[in-house]
């Protein structure tokens, strides 16, 4: 709404627009309300540990941040001395972007299959992958487990990402996508002499590049982001992810021993920026994908 | 399906195999084996299980415990929804208003969609530090003794204070994409009939965002039930003890820590069933919502 119902009697010139102040101030207030909490976890990098114990975040930016930084970076908490800020980076990277990957990739391919393709049993078969979408892992965790474990898959990779993959939200999208796009399209390349595999590669997954991007970026904080079923999925320390670290960071900052919040907070910070930083840079993309995916 | 489409026979089942071999595996059978599991009582030291029929969910209806943790579910998930849409609108009115800065404040307000809900929790835990958290600072100033993880009702003000940050951002990304996707013509034409801002946000605006509303209502009672675990879990720091929970966390302690299989898969499938609910009145707002645009 742009705000032009001010008294058109007054004159143009520069009056102060106290509705446009007060929007400001509103949004002024919501981002510093977004923002804050990001700020003390940043202060609090920069100082000792028994500076933060003492007096808590403060306005001052300290000189401990590398040093911290090293001690999150390759310092362990746990019993093992696997769970190195490295190697929990590692671990996040692998399933953010395998997780990212093996949707986007399985759920293209379901999606080309069911709306190029004349199939028998297409009905069923999108009755079925579907209904994956009513169900959230949260509500099957313990069988999931259970079926993670008799496959000998807790503490793999794999056992980490595929579960989280089956799901059909990436399908659904492209399903959506492949929908919209002209059946000239594939008549063309028919006539060309194009098969159904040279469509796809050379002329369908090209068409789709944005669709694939604010797809990835979706998924790939999605997979970053994951807690509940890492936790369960994986007990060796090396094998933790910089989310799935923070739980045992809460239950540090409880021991006997000097809580470290320096390599605390900063883990946290490292688990924070790198989707965070992809959220940023690809807003437009991102927005896109997820404004579009959900409806 | 396309009309042109082609008509090979095998290529489409290998396309398909790799989705359906993996939620074959990891959706249906863990599905089907929660359902089943909910009718057996298992034995506390892994020595097979005897059928119950309904008991495990009998026991849940008659425990006051569940009926409690139930009660502060819907709750939390009154309060989560209502100030993360409700915050979310006002900022995206605004946002859409102003021009100058208008990126800037879109990106301020939307990053901590990325932010892990554990990891909110996490930095809840600082903020609300008992001896210097600046939000325990704050409660101090206006006399509120404030105590994470020991008194029940401050330890439930923090969930939902930090739910609803962790989740204004998506609710703000469609708000703001709902507004400038109003047509200018629609604008224009409400500023000729209705001087009044206000009046005209009551009467124009808020019916046209009212489909993008009531998406985003499913959207956060999902997230309030579901995805709040981590929040919960760290905020509480893995320990539930007396600290308010919510339904997906209690199944989390029973199955995993309290080893009640039976219980704690009764507890599943009340929940599956609440979201097949939640999903059909979806469905049937969506349906009703193509009639109108």
């Amino acid at each position: 709404m742009t705000d032009i119902s001010q008294d058109p009697h007054a004159t143009p010139a520069r009056r102060i627009k106290w509705g446009r102040v007060l929007d400001h101030a509103i949004l002024i207030v919501g981002s510093l309300f977004m923002l804050i909490p990001l700020l003390v976890v940043l202060q609090t990098t920069t100082t000792t540990d028994i500076e933060t114990i003492k007096n808590g975040p403060e306005l001052l930016i300290g000189t401990q941040f590398d040093d911290n930084f090293m001690k999150a970076m390759f310092k362990a908490s746990g019993f093992s001395g696997e769970n190195t800020g490295t190697s929990m980076l590692i671990n996040s990277m692998i399933l953010g972007l395998g997780f990212a990957l093996g949707k986007i990739v399985i759920g293209m391919m379901a999606a080309y299959a069911l709306v190029y393709f004349r199939l028998r049993f297409a009905t069923f078969a999108f009755w079925l992958i579907f209904t994956t979408l009513l169900l959230p892992l949260e509500v099957r965790i313990l069988p999931s487990y259970e079926i993670a474990q008799k496959l000998s898959l807790l503490n793999t990779y794999t056992g980490l990402i595929v579960p989280l993959i089956a799901s059909a939200t990436a399908t659904f999208f492209f399903r959506q996508y492949f929908r919209s796009v002209p059946e000239e399209l594939v008549e063309a390349a028919r006539i060309d002499g194009a098969g159904p595999v040279k469509f796809f590669i050379d002329i369908l997954v090209p068409l789709s590049q944005t669709m694939i991007a604010a797809m990835f970026i979706i998924m790939f904080v999605f997979g970053w982001n994951q807690y509940l079923w890492p936790t369960m999925v994986t007990t060796e320390e090396g094998m933790y992810t910089l989310v799935r670290g923070i739980k045992q960071l809460t239950q540090d900052l409880e021991g006997t021993n000097i809580p470290e919040y320096g390599r605390a907070n900063m883990l946290a910070l490292i688990a924070i920026l790198p989707p965070v930083a992809v959220v940023i840079f690809f807003q437009s993309w991102f927005v896109k994908g997820l404004t579009e995916s959900d409806k | 399906m396309k009309r042109a489409g082609f008509t090979t026979r095998w290529l489409p089942i290998l396309l398909l195999l790799p989705q359906l071999l993996i939620i074959a595996v990891f959706f249906y059978w863990p599905a089907v084996h929660a359902v089943q599991s909910s009718f057996f009582l298992q034995d506390p030291f892994g020595f097979g299980s005897s059928f119950v029929g309904l008991d495990n969910y009998r026991d849940l209806a008659g425990s006051g415990e569940y009926i409690k943790i139930a009660r502060f579910t819907l709750l939390f998930t009154v309060l989560v929804t209502f100030f993360s849409l409700g915050l979310a609108l006002l900022l995206a009115v605004k946002a859409d208003n102003v021009i100058r800065g208008a990126r800037s404040y879109r990106t301020l307000l939307m990053w901590v969609y990325a932010v892990a809900p554990p990891v909110a929790g996490f930095i809840g835990l600082l903020m609300f530090n008992q001896s210097w958290g600046p939000l325990t600072e704050m409660a101090r100033a206006i006399g509120w003794d404030f105590k994470l993880g020991v008194n029940f009702n401050d330890t439930a003000t923090a969930m939902v204070i930090v739910s609803v940050w962790k989740q204004v951002p998506v609710n703000f990304i469609f708000f703001l994409s709902g507004l400038q996707s109003i047509p200018k013509s629609v604008r224009e034409a409400a500023l000729i009939d209705n001087r009044s801002a206000v009046g005209r946000f009551w009467d124009v605006t808020f019916p046209l965002l009212a489909p993008t509303g009531f998406f985003l209502l499913i959207i956060n009672i999902t997230y309030a039930l579901f995805d709040t675990f981590g929040i919960i879990d760290t905020l509480v720091k893995g320990e539930p003890g007396n600290n308010p929970m919510t339904l997906v966390y209690k199944v989390y302690v029973d199955g995993f820590r309290g080893n009640d299989l039976g219980g704690s898969s009764a507890q599943s499938v009340v929940l599956m069933v609440l979201v097949l609910a939640l999903t059909v009145f979806q469905f049937r707002l969506i349906e009703r919502r193509i009639h109108y645009t």
